[in-house]
C-alpha cells in the first residue's frame, strides 16, 4: 500500500514552511508589527489575570463614568514611593457625572506587585487606563478579559469551520456524486442566503441565562455553521482539479485507497490555499461575534467581549459624554487589520498562484 | 434572453423554500416564543392565551405551521406580526424600502470612487499615492462598519453638521416632496458613507490589482503597437476588461452590504429590514423574522440577478447560455 515516489510531489512548489527566523526576515514592518500585535492580544487572553490591573467585575460605585488617566513620570527623588503616578479622580459634579483630577494627591502605580503587570494599592482608589463605565468598573480590565472571548471565537471558529470544509471539501471534489450534489446544493443555498439576517435568526436559539463558556461555543458553533460550506466549495474545485492530475493516478494504480489519496495528497495540494484562507476568515468571526454581541444577542453582561462593551455606546447620552467607552472598538478594529495584513502576507508567500 | 431570466427565477423556488424551511426550524429551536412572556402576565387570562395560541396557530405541529405559513405566502400574506398586531406585509414594504435605498447608495458611493482610483493607482504603480491609497484601502477594509457607524454618530454629535441617527426629522410630515427627499438624503449620507468605505476599499483593491494584470496581457501590447493614445488602451481596453471579475464580485458582495446595512441600521437607528428583523428576532415574533429573512433572501437573490445580467452588459465573451450555471 505504500507509494514511495509520490509524497515529495503532492506539494506544489511554494507550500513550504520554513523557519520563523527566516519568514520574519522576508516580512515588511507592517506585517511584523502585526504579528506583534496579535502576540500581545492573545497575551492578553492568555493571561487576562495578569495584565488587569483589577477583577474586571469589580464596581467602584463612587466612580461611574470616569474619564480615563493621564500617566506621569515621577520626580527621581520620589522613586522609593513609585516610578509612576496618577492624580485620583473625584466627582465634582454627580448628576453629569463630571470627574476633575486631585492634584493634591498622587496615586501611585504598583509594577509588578501582587501579580498584576500593573496596579494600586486598593481597587476602592483606582487607576483608571481607560476609564470606567456606568457602573465604575475599571475598562482596560474588562478590555483585556474580554479579549479571551474575541480572540478565541476566531480561533476556534475557524478550526471547525475549516476542518469541516477541507474533510468535506476534498471528499466531494474527490469522490463526486450524490455527495458532491447534496454539498454544493447546500452551499448555494448559504450563498443565497443574507448570512448577517440568519446569523441573527440563529442567535435567538441561544436561550439567556447559560454561561459564558456555553453562549461563547453555540456561537461559535453557529457561526462555523454558517461558513463552513462556502469554503468547502472552493476546497472541492480545487480538488476536482488535482483528481486528474498524473500523480494521483499514479497513486491509484499502485492502489492507494481512496481515503488515503485522500488525506495524504488531495489535503496536502490545498493547504497552501487553505492556511491563507483561514486566516483571511479570522475577522469574520470576530467580528460577527462582536455584532451579536453588540446587539445583545451574543456574550451577556457581566463578562465581558469586546463587542459586548461597544453596546454601551448605542445610547447617544453615553456616546456624547463618555466618548471613551469606544475604546474597546479600536481593540476589534487592530485584530482584525492585523489578521488581514498577517493573511495577505501569506498569500504571498504560500499560495503564488493568486499573487496579484 | 427570457430563457435565461425564468431559468433563474425558476432557480430561485428550491433556494426560497429550503431557506424559509432552514429559518422556521430555527425559530421553532428558540426557547419559548411570543407568548411565553404573556403568560407570565398574571393580569392575562389562561383562556386568552389559549385564544391567541389558537389564533395564531401556535398550538400546531411545526410541519403544518410550515404549510400554513406557505400556503400563505403565495396569497402574498406574510401572515401577521405577533407584537405589533398588523400584518407583516404592511410592516416589510417601508422597511425594505429604507434597505434598499440605503444598500444602492451605498454601493453607488463605492462604485464611483472605487473605479477612478483603482485606475489611477494601478497606472501609477509603486508610485507615492499607490502606496497611501493601498495602505488606506486596508485601513478601510478592516475597520468594523458598527466601529464606524459609532465613529460617525460621535462626529455627528461634536459638530452638529449631520442629524444623530434616525431615517427623517420629527418635522418630515409637514414636508413638501422635495424637503421630505432633501431631509431623507440628509440623514441617508452618513450611513452610506459608513457603509461604502468597506466595500469601496475591497473593490479598490479589486480593480488595481486586475488592472495590473491585464495592462501586461498581448493585446495590451498590439493596442500600444497599433500606436493607440494611452487614454485609449486604457480606458477601451484594459478597463473593460477589468470590469468583468468586478461585476462578479460585486454580485457577491451583496450579501455582506445587506449584513452590514443591518449593523449600520441598528447602531444608527435607521428604520430598515435588519432594525426590523433584529427586533422581531428579540420579541420571537416568528411571522415577522420569517417575513424578513424572506424579504432579504429574495433582495439577495434580484441583486444577484441583476449582477449577472450586468456581467453579460460589460463582457460579450458571457452569454446568457452560459450565466449563472457554474
Amino acid at each position: 500500500m505504500n507509494a514511495p515516489a509520490t509524497p515529495a510531489l503532492a506539494f506544489p512548489e511554494g507550500v513550504r514552511f520554513p523557519a520563523l527566523r527566516r519568514e520574519w526576515r522576508y516580512a515588511s514592518w507592517v506585517v511584523r508589527l502585526s504579528a506583534l500585535c496579535l502576540l500581545f492580544f492573545y497575551a492578553l487572553a492568555v493571561v487576562s489575570p495578569f495584565f488587569a490591573p483589577y477583577d474586571p467585575t469589580f464596581q467602584n460605585r463612587t466612580m461611574p463614568d470616569c474619564p480615563p488617566m493621564g500617566l506621569h513620570v515621577a520626580a527621581p527623588g520620589e522613586w522609593s514611593q513609585g516610578f509612576l503616578f496618577a492624580y485620583p479622580m473625584r466627582m465634582i459634579d454627580p448628576i453629569e457625572r463630571h470627574f476633575a483630577p486631585d492634584l493634591s494627591r498622587r496615586l501611585y502605580i504598583r509594577i509588578l506587585s501582587r501579580g498584576h503587570l500593573f496596579t494600586t494599592d486598593s481597587p476602592r482608589d483606582p487607576f483608571y487606563l481607560m476609564g470606567s463605565d456606568a457602573l465604575g468598573r475599571d475598562l482596560f480590565s474588562r478590555i483585556v478579559y474580554g479579549a479571551r472571548v474575541s480572540m478565541f471565537v476566531g480561533l476556534i471558529g475557524v478550526a471547525i469551520s475549516f476542518s469541516l470544509g477541507i474533510t468535506v471539501g476534498a471528499l466531494s471534489g474527490y469522490v463526486g456524486g450524490l455527495v458532491d450534489n447534496l454539498i454544493m446544493r447546500w452551499s448555494e443555498i448559504e450563498m443565497s442566503l443574507p448570512s448577517f439576517y440568519f446569523l441573527l435568526a440563529l442567535a435567538a436559539i441561544i436561550p439567556p441565562g447559560l454561561s459564558t463558556v456555553i453562549t461563547f461555543f453555540l456561537i461559535v458553533a453557529i457561526m462555523s455553521f454558517i461558513s463552513w460550506a462556502g469554503f468547502a466549495r472552493i476546497i472541492r474545485g480545487m480538488a476536482a482539479s488535482v483528481r486528474g492530475l498524473p500523480y494521483v493516478q499514479a497513486v491509484q494504480a499502485l492502489g492507494g485507497s481512496r481515503w488515503r489519496i485522500i488525506r495524504r495528497h488531495i489535503i496536502p495540494s490545498v493547504m497552501g490555499y487553505a492556511i491563507v484562507a483561514a486566516t483571511l476568515s479570522i475577522p469574520g468571526f470576530i467580528l460577527g461575534e462582536s455584532a451579536l454581541s453588540l446587539l445583545g444577542l451574543g456574550i451577556q453582561e457581566p463578562a465581558s467581549s469586546w463587542g459586548n462593551l461597544l453596546a454601551a455606546a448605542e445610547d447617544v447620552q453615553n456616546l456624547r459624554h463618555y466618548p471613551w467607552i469606544l475604546i474597546p472598538g479600536i481593540f476589534i478594529f487592530l485584530a482584525v487589520m492585523s489578521f488581514n495584513f498577517l493573511g495577505d502576507h501569506l498569500r504571498d508567500r504560500l499560495d503564488p498562484s493568486n499573487a496579484g | 434572453m427570457v430563457r435565461f431570466l425564468v431559468r433563474r427565477l425558476l432557480n430561485m423556488i428550491p433556494l426560497l423554500l429550503g431557506i424559509t424551511l432552514l429559518s422556521f426550524l430555527v425559530m421553532s429551536l428558540a426557547p419559548g416564543d411570543f407568548l411565553s412572556t404573556l403568560k407570565m402576565n398574571p393580569q392575562i387570562s389562561p383562556l386568552v392565551i389559549k385564544q391567541m395560541e389558537a389564533e395564531f396557530g401556535l398550538n400546531q405541529p411545526l410541519m403544518v405551521r410550515y404549510f400554513r405559513w406557505l400556503w400563505s405566502v403565495l396569497h402574498l400574506d406574510l401572515g401577521f406580526s405577533l407584537a405589533y398586531h398588523v400584518k407583516v406585509t404592511s410592516l416589510i414594504g417601508s422597511r425594505a424600502f429604507n434597505t434598499v435605498i440605503l444598500s444602492a447608495s451605498a454601493m453607488l458611493f463605492s462604485w464611483v470612487l472605487a473605479i477612478p482610483i483603482g485606475i489611477v493607482v494601478a497606472v501609477n504603480q509603486d508610485s507615492v499615492w499607490d502606496r497611501i491609497l493601498s495602505f488606506l484601502a486596508f485601513f478601510g477594509m478592516s475597520v468594523p462598519n458598527f466601529f464606524l457607524a459609532f465613529l460617525m454618530m460621535y462626529f455627528a454629535l461634536q459638530t452638529g453638521w449631520f442629524p444623530i441617527g434616525g431615517t427623517y426629522s420629527v418635522d418630515y410630515a409637514t414636508l413638501d416632496f422635495w424637503g421630505r427627499v432633501a431631509d431623507r438624503t440628509n440623514h441617508l449620507i452618513l450611513p452610506v458613507f459608513v457603509l461604502g468605505v468597506a466595500g469601496m476599499a475591497g473593490l479598490m483593491r479589486l480593480m488595481r490589482s486586475q488592472i495590473l494584470e491585464i495592462k501586461n496581457s498581448d493585446f495590451v501590447r498590439t493596442a500600444r503597437a497599433k500606436g493607440l493614445s494611452e487614454r485609449v488602451v486604457i480606458y477601451k481596453h484594459v478597463l473593460r476588461n477589468a470590469l468583468n471579475p468586478f461585476v462578479t464580485m460585486a454580485g457577491y458582495s451583496l450579501g455582506d452590504l445587506l449584513g452590514g446595512a443591518a449593523l449600520v441600521e441598528a447602531v444608527m437607528n435607521l428604520q430598515g429590514l435588519g432594525l426590523l428583523l433584529l427586533d422581531a428576532v428579540r420579541a420571537l415574533d416568528i411571522y415577522l423574522v420569517m417575513g424578513s429573512v424572506l424579504m432579504g433572501t429574495v433582495l439577495l437573490l434580484l441583486g444577484n440577478l441583476l449582477a449577472d445580467v450586468a456581467l453579460v452588459a460589460v463582457d460579450p465573451r458571457v452569454d446568457f447560455s452560459s450565466a449563472g450555471s457554474q
